[in-house]
């Protein structure tokens, strides 16, 4: 490696790497939203002062949460290989790393939900009761949607953290930008490839987070001056 | 009309249970507003929170047109909650939604279609006056513009009763009277019973027939209004009608001093007059003054009178259907 490699190589290196992450990230985030909501609903459903208090239940589910949080990813990333396997078929490529990236992030996405949901104002759920609403509606009609472009800055927080693990993701040949980073820039002296990569992310991340923030405030009916 | 039998409810406290309603009775014919007042900590909230169907007391019945609700549960429960109207204490408006979709709340929690859904939207803002602020969201509105919202929503699944909690506990006197404007026109326009739980004597003053005043957990009064004002010793009397200033100098010219409670127009405007061409008798008014309970004018007269049928002239004025209320004697001010 004496000579750098050529811009256009470190091109097709970048596009190749960013396909990769943002199909591993994406497919990642999705499932960990999906599997998180409920799981944030739940454990604030159940919180004392929630719509059905059950504190067993909720300090056993607040529990496995945060286990499953204090968890970090590469053990994670080996520890489920045999689960992926079963799911998949493999254990390794980028689709591989999907399994453990999702599950990593499932207790996340559910504390960040329920922490935002505890954040509707109990007035507001009590006149939803006094309506007779039920339960199921009240989560939807009222914690939900209340909670929406918190919860939209929550999935962005969360693409964002699932981008940062998913550097690990080369250990199961995984690929992805951070891979890109640390085996071809790192392990081989390619500074060109490592700074270049490097300053991708950093543009990658901002333009996501420019994304999820402004799509919060879109949707959002709160402090809007027009009449 | 609902009514609240024997209603306990005690909290755990640090020392102990602490009693929040001890035996809570309380009756209020359909199309009449009843106001519950007393001190902070006397038990309003609690008693709030149970008709509400929000806590359960620990016995007791509320019994909407006969039927007690205080032990259904589930579907029954929701059921029975909308017969309850509630305008809870504090912002309570979704506020991703606009005024309109706030008040259609209850109608989707009742399975109300769209479009009969709409028309009662539309009526409801007709009748607390928000048409125009229909398609704004809560934080485009003014504090007692919420209030009113909260007041539609909460008559939105056509109850029998509606419960308001401290509805103007957070609103200036100007918006506390469209909002008590907004629960008057519910009663007298859809015949409901209204139960509001209140800090504020101007409530009871503007809107309401009858008020309970509660009292560490106990129901310590509880009449009509009007009945209560002309009972000297009653505290709906000492914080409803004018205050009398002390002034001993004036008081000693006279041969007696009473205090006087005249309700409605007819008294208010011509009993005192009366008796000074019926009995020959000097009367001066020495304090106190007129204001208005809905609509009935009523006053609280310090008045002195001078000459021999003075005593005669009490007796006249309290047979003719005003309450004298005190008589002191004149120069040396003792209570007769």
């Amino acid at each position: 490696m004496r000579t750098a490699t050529p811009w256009s190589t470190v091109f097709d290196m970048l596009v190749d790497a960013t396909g990769e992450t943002l199909y591993m990230v994406g497919v990642s985030t999705l499932v960990a939203t999906v599997l998180g909501i409920p799981v944030g609903v739940w454990l604030q459903l159940t919180a004392p002062g929630g719509l059905k208090p059950r504190p067993l239940l909720h300090k056993a589910l607040g529990f496995i949460t945060d286990l499953g949080r204090s968890m970090p990813f590469v053990v994670l990333l080996i520890a489920l290989t045999a689960l992926t396997r079963l799911v998949l078929g493999s254990s390794i490529g980028t689709s591989a790393v999907i399994v453990p990236l999702s599950i990593g992030a499932v207790p996340f996405v559910g504390r960040l939900v329920q922490n935002i949901l505890s954040e509707v104002h109990v007035a507001v759920v009590e006149a939803a009761v006094t309506t007779g609403a039920s339960t199921l509606r009240i989560v939807r009609s009222v914690l939900l949607r209340e909670s929406l472009p918190a919860l939209i800055n929550a999935i962005g927080v969360t693409v964002i953290a699932v981008l940062g693990y998913s550097a690990m993701a080369g250990i199961i040949g995984g690929g992805g930008l951070g891979d890109l980073a640390i085996r071809e820039g790192y392990q081989r002296f390619n500074d060109r490839v490592l700074w270049a990569t490097v300053a991708w992310l950093a543009v990658v991340t901002t333009v996501i987070q420019f994304g999820f923030t402004r799509a919060a405030r879109v949707v959002d009916r709160r402090r809007h001056a027009s009449v | 009309m609902i009514t609240v039998e024997n209603l306990t409810k005690s909290f755990a406290g640090r020392t102990g249970p602490v009693v929040a309603l001890d035996g809570v009775s309380l009756e209020v014919q359909a199309g009449t507003v009843l106001g519950v007042v007393g001190p902070s900590g006397a038990g309003k909230s609690t008693l709030a929170r149970c008709v509400a169907l929000l806590e359960r007391p620990d016995s007791g019945a509320i019994r909407v047109d006969g039927t007690d609700l205080v032990s259904l549960d589930g579907t029954a429960l929701r059921a029975a909650r909308r017969q309850i109207g509630v305008v809870p204490q504090g912002d309570s408006l979704l506020r991703q939604r606009t005024a309109a979709g706030n008040v259609a709340l209850p109608l989707e929690s009742a399975g109300v279609p769209g479009p009969q859904r709409r028309n009662r939207v539309a009526e409801l803002l007709d009748l607390v006056g928000l048409t125009d602020k229909a398609g704004s969201y809560p934080d485009q509105l003014s504090g007692g513009q919420r209030q009113r919202i909260a007041v539609a929503r909460a008559l939105a699944a056509g109850p029998s009763v509606l419960l308001a909690d401290e509805p103007t506990s957070a609103l200036d006197p100007d918006t506390t009277g469209s909002v008590l404007t907004v629960l008057d026109r519910a009663r007298a326009e859809l015949g409901i019973t209204v139960l509001v739980v209140t800090h504020d004597m101007a409530v009871v003053r503007r809107i309401c027939d009858d008020v309970a005043v509660l009292e560490d957990g106990r129901v310590v009064e509880h009449g009509k209004v009007l009945d209560l004002v002309s009972d000297a010793a009653s505290r709906t009397a000492a914080s409803l009608l004018p205050a009398i200033d002390q002034n001993p100098l004036a008081e000693s010219r006279f041969d007696r001093v009473a205090d006087v409670v005249l309700v409605g127009f007819a008294a208010v405007g011509a009993l005192l007059p009366e008796v000074t061409s019926r009995f020959g008798v000097e009367l001066n008014l020495l304090g106190g003054g007129l204001t208005r309970l809905a609509e009935t004018p009523v006053a609280r007269f310090r008045v002195g009178l001078k000459g021999e049928r003075a005593d005669s002239a009490l007796e006249w004025i309290s047979e003719a259907g005003a309450s004298v209320q005190r008589t002191l004697k004149g120069p040396q001010g003792v209570a007769a």
